[in-house]
């Protein structure tokens, strides 16, 4: 992947900072969109980034998330420190939620975040370990055009 | 085609975003109070009524390419949010009427015209 990024670019998230919630994903897409990405792609990158930045931003004290563009494909990575997800399978079932009521309030914390973010992903791993973290990769295929 | 304009006669909406255009296509119609459901199931240009009139109400339209937002049930975006969708080009209607007579009328604009769903 390193060799053939042609773009990259880095966005700190901090936990908690709702007032901030959607700003790298809103970042990431005009970029892809400046890039010449087509619309489903963006769209789907955006969506992808949005739900792990609110994960972040819900769950964890703080993340980083790097985006590359290379000829044919899309990678977002997000690191976080913050609690870890116990159980990840459970985590990645339509519906099931830790969140908060004030999270909900907020529209958010409807269980829907990493199957979301799978169904919009080509390729897509996550990490966990309880105490120190969560990792994902987002791996989004632009349909043939290049960056 | 079913437009803005259209959709705030049947709601007796107001527009919030004085500078959108009246004549923006509405090819579909979302409603939730779930930003997550919004994510994960509106289509691309669709329009969405939702109760919820918090930022991430626009950042989450701007996000999945919704094309426009009507407040039900007299919710209103405090001016910070109105701004902030201004600035995004993406306009916003309010109405007092509740979510399902909202849907109701509209459902009802699509069925007249034959081409929504």
């Amino acid at each position: 992947m390193a060799a053939s990024a042609v773009f990259r670019r880095e966005f700190p998230v901090k936990g908690g900072d709702f007032s901030k919630a959607g700003t790298v994903a809103c970042r990431i897409k005009d970029l892809l969109k400046e890039l010449g990405l087509d619309t489903q792609t963006v769209r789907r990158a955006a969506i992808a980034s949005y739900e792990a930045e609110m994960n972040v931003i819900m769950y964890a004290w703080e993340g980083r998330m790097k985006l590359a563009v290379s000829p044919g494909k899309v990678r977002i990575v997000v690191d976080d420190r913050g609690p870890g997800i116990p159980d990840v399978n459970l985590a990645m079932t339509e519906g099931y939620s830790t969140a908060t009521p004030e999270m909900r309030e907020l529209g958010f914390g409807a269980g829907m975040g990493l199957p979301n973010i799978k169904k919009n992903s080509d390729g897509f791993q996550i990490e966990s370990e309880v105490g120190r973290g969560t990792r994902l990769e987002i791996i989004i295929n632009t349909n043939g055009h290049k960056p | 085609m079913i437009t803005l304009k259209d959709i705030m006669t049947m709601v007796n909406g107001e527009l919030l975003t004085p500078e959108s255009v009246p004549e923006i296509e509405c090819p579909k119609v979302f409603a939730s109070d779930l930003m997550s459901d919004v994510l994960a199931s509106a289509e691309p240009g669709s329009f969405l009524l939702t109760g919820l009139a918090n930022p991430h109400v626009v950042s989450t339209c701007s996000v999945a390419d919704v094309a426009a937002v009507v407040f039900v049930q007299g919710k209103r975006p405090d001016a910070s949010v109105v701004g902030q969708a201004r600035a995004k080009g993406l306009p916003l209607i309010a109405t007092k009427m509740p979510m399902f007579e909202a849907c109701s009328r509209i459902a009802v604009l699509f069925g007249v015209r034959g081409d929504g769903r």
